[in-house]
């Protein structure tokens, strides 16, 4: 069966999905990258989806679920490369991955990924404050 | 041949009818700026036409491709006078004004009145037709035009402008309905890919009124900008529509708001300049142009 190829660069993990996902691809990657985080430690999974044409309640809940197991797990997920028409396709099906940070691209992706990283470390992550809570800082500046 | 008298009067008394129509017609046409000389060219035409049509003798059908040019003409007209600014009836009278032209030269060649009822019965009949055609085409045209307004509006209304490095700018002026929030949304989605954008200031001055179903869309949007990895701002927020805001129970506290655009511009510039030097702390390198420019914010803002 097709896997997704789970990369690592320094203490970043690199998945890039290259292809619509299937329901059991999906949750194969969700399991192997777990594993990855384990044996590497990694601080930080980005998750490149911008050649993925169709993203589905299924796959969303997938992604949504990855980041929350990540977390548990010591390591900040960043989605990266969410097309415009999947971001209106999930709006519309109510997804808005509030709980996920998101990013252009895989560079800016990389940037957040540091910022948030950063602000873990300096205890920022571990006192309750929940993704959106940190936006509306980085907003505030 | 059934309408022998009338196309006897066409082919002889041609200049005499088409003088009479003309008079009849200009006082309705003039005011639309059509001169009489143009009238007179068109009536000349359609006369000619019909007479053509008449000659074949047999009935006439509007879709018989052997019609065709009168129909193509008809049609011709209608949309220049549509273009013009003529109502329906003003438009139909072009054919219909024919009749009372032609009536009064008919009667006198009758022979007795079931006579002068067979023969005006095909004639009325074929202009009833052709001035109902003008109709159709009339409204046709109208139609043409109203989709081309609808078309063109929505994309005047939707400018998404970029005014800064990594902010863009999307004034709205007018109503959001759901389609317009959707074209809205793909303009803005498109165009932060394009410019890799970070803040995108949403204007809501020239939004007429805010309800439940516009705050709907305008959180919809935001959501959609955020999977992007952008922050919206929304700006123009005038002390009405927070009132309104507020006593409709919408809550935009997830998202950043500002009462003009010039606030939402300086917000805008602290969020990106945050940006910037986290980048050029990280990358070691002081881009000349980004901190000359993070220079003149600051200077703006002071």
């Amino acid at each position: 069966m097709e896997k997704i190829p789970i990369i690592k660069v320094g203490d970043t993990l690199l998945v890039s999905i290259q292809s619509d996902l299937q329901d059991q691809v999906a949750t194969t990657m969700q399991s192997d990258l777990l594993r990855k985080i384990e044996q590497t430690a990694a601080r930080g999974v980005i998750i490149d989806i911008s050649v993925v044409d169709i993203v589905d309640s299924f796959l969303g809940r997938v992604l949504a679920d990855t980041a929350s197991m990540a977390r548990l797990m010591n390591a900040v997920v960043v989605v990266v490369g969410i097309q415009p028409s999947v971001a209106i396709t999930l709006i519309e099906l109510g997804l808005e991955l509030k709980q996920i940070p998101t990013a252009l691209n895989v560079e800016s992706g990389l940037h957040l990924l540091r910022e948030k990283i950063e602000q873990q470390q300096n205890g920022a992550g571990s006192n309750g404050f929940g993704p959106e809570e940190e936006r509306a800082r980085n907003g505030h500046g | 041949m059934k309408a022998q008298n009338f196309h006897d009067i066409l082919h002889k008394r041609k200049d005499e009818v088409l003088e009479s129509w003309v008079k009849q017609q200009i006082p309705i046409v003039g005011k639309r700026g059509v001169t009489p000389d143009e009238l007179r060219r068109q009536c000349a035409e359609f006369l000619d036409l019909l007479e053509s049509v008449m000659a074949r003798g047999a009935s006439f059908e509007l879709d018989d491709p052997k019609s065709a040019p009168i129909v193509e003409f008809l049609k011709a007209v209608s949309r220049e006078r549509v273009l013009k600014g003529f109502t329906p009836t003003e438009t139909a009278t072009f054919v219909f004004s024919l009749k009372s032209v032609v009536l009064p030269l008919l009667q006198p060649l009758a022979k007795s009145e079931e006579s002068f009822t067979s023969e005006v019965m095909p004639f009325s009949i074929l202009l009833d037709q052709l001035g109902l055609l003008t109709f159709d085409s009339y409204l046709d045209t109208r139609e043409e035009v109203i989709t081309r307004q609808n078309l063109d509006m929505a994309e005047l209304s939707t400018p998404v402008v970029k005014i800064w490095d990594g902010i863009l700018a999307l004034p709205l002026i007018g109503t959001l309905d759901s389609k317009r929030t959707m074209t809205v949304m793909e303009k803005l989605l498109q165009k932060i890919v394009e410019t890799t954008a970070s803040v995108a200031i949403l204007d809501i001055t020239g939004v007429p009124t805010v309800d439940t179903l516009v705050a709907n869309h305008i959180m919809k949007t935001v959501a959609a900008t955020r999977l992007l990895g952008a922050e919206v701002i929304i700006t123009g927020v005038s002390p009405a529509i927070a009132q309104t805001i507020v006593h409709l129970g919408v809550d935009l506290s997830g998202i950043q708001t500002r009462a003009t655009m010039a606030e939402g511009l300086k917000l805008a510039l602290r969020m990106t300049k945050q940006q910037l030097t986290d980048e050029q702390r990280r990358d070691g390198v002081q881009p000349l142009e980004k901190g000359a420019q993070t220079a003149n914010a600051q200077k703006g803002r002071s």
